[in-house]
């Protein structure tokens, strides 16, 4: 079953990839055995294992990333992560989201 | 080797092994460590890992609980960060291939990635160089524990280096183990300087960068008659600076030796040499090297640090303890001279001149009670000695009537009460704001004293902050402006008999010493450390060589120029001193 699996993001939320969805993203990552490498298109791409290297892509609205997920458990973990992303993505960019309110469950 | 030039702000000459205290205040023991120890590092540095990350998330979880989940999450991310692999993978390479100190390695990193991150456009990515440099600080915290506080902890002496050092950090300094400390920024009249005359540690300051190319561990020279700093000296200026440094010390015994000798001129004239003290205990200080007296007891230590105002009896045990001390000698007080930003009673007050603001007189005639408290303690202490008081920062002469009058309020209540006190307690005010040097002829008619205050008025007349490394060389008491000045007010001083003294650190400086006797000051006020010094100079000079000196250096026409001609001539007397 090992897979490598290759998809297309977009960061659709306004403050781009930082650091709430890159730690979800990260947590998520580490719970499966297969790689994941995370880039822009054409460029260096970078361990999705690190929250401090996806940082570092400064990944802004608007961006294309390209996630590569290779290993055992391909399919679940690009599954996963990309749930998260859009999961974040979509709390972040709802309107009734205020500051001081607590995500939801 | 490298040699740098600084300010010096404390004599002596020390050659040491050099201690590095880093930038934000952590102090890095070392930079590098043998290559036996690599292993050791990797594994303090993989503990430290894991003990940071868990307070992270035991942080998050606090803050769960309390605030929410949105905050906590602040927490969880700090913890992944530091249990990156990436991350670890280049601390511990720096460690395996580089030989660095774990300590070292991380904070290289830490910083590699916050300077990126700081350079990208986007603000909400530069902001997280804040969240790196905490990490880097939780980090390093676990890696050094309570050896983070490493200047106090010391096993053989150093010589400290660093960006900056706060004044209580300055005073905590143990001068048998920091045996001269040297710093990138600071300057001569800022509290540190100070300190460190006071504890007797060669400093020099406001050298510029250098910690880059130092390590923990290198070889350190510091001249802080001359304000150089030496590292990596080679052979033969090592030997030269040790002979500089066994002729320092044989000079200070030499001028221990003055101690008990009169501050005379060679042609007789007595002049008064006191001492300027911040702290009661400094009043040792002034005994031990010979003072006359104290000529400046700075109170604000009385008020900071604290959180409400000093009572009246904790105003008077500081003024008994230094009179104890000093037994009949003269003890000038000066009244608070603060402003309002550094003010218990008042902290929200946010200024944007505070140095042209609410502070010292302006902020007591407008805060009577505190006003009148430490009168109270002053006139109090006047039964138990010979006590004078001084007000600092006085402008004009309304201000300084108004002082006079709540004083003798303050005399009045006194007497009603049946507490004794000196009904004749001298008067005086700090000249110090160039109003009350131009109007030093009205205000003589009003007072029993003068201090000069050389420190405020170079600011205030050269319109440069004494603290700015950039102004800095526009900060000189050597000005002809400043001379201008003091004769005006010396010249007001003995028209009305009134006594005149300066007490800023210009007081303290040996090249300034001819200058002042020569435009007739009698009375100087120096930080204790210097006294013997200026002693010296006073008892190997004539009056009327003085005076000579005097008039020439007032015709000059630059800072520059008054500077070399009073160094050329002090020369002669201090040529251990004077470079």
């Amino acid at each position: 079953m090992n897979g490598f699996l290759r998809r297309k993001v977009v960061i659709t939320n306004p403050q781009g990839l930082h650091m709430r969805p890159i730690t979800a993203f990260v947590e998520e990552a580490a719970k499966y055995q297969s790689d994941v490498l995370v880039g822009r298109e054409q460029q260096e791409s970078f361990n999705g294992k690190s929250a401090l290297s996806l940082l570092g892509l400064a990944a802004e609205q608007g961006t294309e990333l390209i996630l590569e997920v290779s290993g055992p458990d391909a399919d679940q973990a690009m599954e996963a992560l990309v749930m998260v992303l859009n999961r974040v993505f979509t709390e972040e960019a709802s309107p009734e989201k205020k500051a001081g309110e607590p995500p939801e469950r | 080797m490298e040699i740098k030039r600084g300010t010096p702000v404390s004599p002596g000459v020390a050659i040491g092994p050099a201690l590095v205290v880093d930038t934000e205040g952590y102090r890095i023991p070392k930079r590098f460590v043998d290559k036996k120890q690599r292993r050791e590092e990797i594994a303090r540095l993989r503990q430290a890992l894991a003990a940071a990350a868990a307070e992270a998330r035991t942080n998050q979880q606090a803050i769960n609980e309390k605030l929410g989940k949105q905050y906590g999450a602040i927490f969880a991310a700090h913890a992944l960060l530091i249990e990156d692999p990436e991350l670890t993978r280049e601390i511990e390479s720096l460690i395996r291939d580089q030989d660095h100190a774990a300590e070292y390695a991380v904070s290289r990193v830490m910083r590699r990635h916050a300077k990126a991150l700081e350079s990208l456009r986007s603000g909400s990515f530069a902001t997280r160089a804040a969240d790196l440099f905490d990490i880097e600080k939780a980090i390093l915290r676990n890696l050094l524990g309570e050896r983070g506080e490493v200047l106090k902890y010391l096993k053989k002496p150093v010589i400290v280096l660093a960006h900056d050092l706060t004044p209580s950090e300055t005073a905590g300094l143990d001068p048998k183990m920091v045996h001269a400390f040297a710093t990138e920024a600071g300057g001569r009249a800022s509290h540190t300087a100070i300190m460190a005359g006071v504890l007797g540690i060669p400093a020099v300051v406001g050298v510029g960068r250098f910690l880059t190319d130092v390590s923990g561990g290198d070889e350190i020279i510091v001249d802080g008659n001359r304000g150089v700093l030496i590292l990596n000296p080679d052979e033969e200026t090592r030997e030269r600076q040790e002979q500089a440094r066994k002729s320092y010390c044989t000079l200070e015994s030499r001028l221990n030796e003055l101690r008990d000798l009169p501050a005379e001129t060679a042609d007789g004239v007595r002049i008064t040499l006191l001492g300027n003290i911040e702290f009661p205990h400094e009043a040792e200080h002034c005994i031990e090297r010979g003072a006359d007296g104290v000529g400046l007891y700075r109170t604000e230590f009385l008020y900071l640090n604290r959180q409400s105002d000093p009572t009246e009896s904790e105003h008077l045990d500081a003024y008994l303890t230094v009179l104890r001390t000093m037994g009949p000698r003269p003890v000038v007080i000066r009244t608070l001279d603060l402003g309002a930003d550094k003010f218990a009673s008042d902290a929200q007050n946010l200024e944007r001149n505070p140095f042209l603001g609410l502070r010292s007189v302006r902020l007591c005639l407008r805060n009577l009670a505190l006003f009148k408290t430490q009168m109270r303690a002053i006139l109090r202490a006047s039964a138990f000695g010979d006590v004078r008081i001084m007000f600092p920062m006085v402008s004009t002469l309304l201000e300084l009537r108004q002082c006079k009058m709540i004083l003798a309020e303050v005399k009045e209540d006194l007497e009603e009460e049946g507490i004794p006190f000196n009904p004749k307690l001298p008067i005086g005010t700090m000249i110090e704001v160039p109003s009350a040097a131009i109007m030093s002829d009205l205000m003589a008619r009003e007072v029993n004293f003068f201090s000069i205050g050389t420190n405020d008025l170079i600011q205030y007349t050269l319109a440069a902050d004494r603290t700015n490394e950039t102004v800095a060389t526009l900060y000189s008491p050597g000005d002809p402006s400043v001379l201008r000045l003091i004769d005006a007010v010396v010249k007001a001083g003995q028209g009305n008999s009134v006594d005149v003294s300066v007490c800023g650190e210009m007081s303290g400086e040996p090249i300034y010493t001819l200058l002042l006797l020569g435009m007739g000051l009698r009375q100087l006020s120096v930080t204790p450390h210097n006294i013997p010094e200026i002693k010296k100079i006073i008892r190997s000079v004539t009056l009327e060589e003085a005076k000579q000196v005097a008039q020439e250096a007032l015709s000059l026409e630059t800072a520059r120029d008054v500077n070399s001609f009073l160094r050329e001539k002090t020369r002669r007397f201090l040529p251990e001193v004077i470079g």
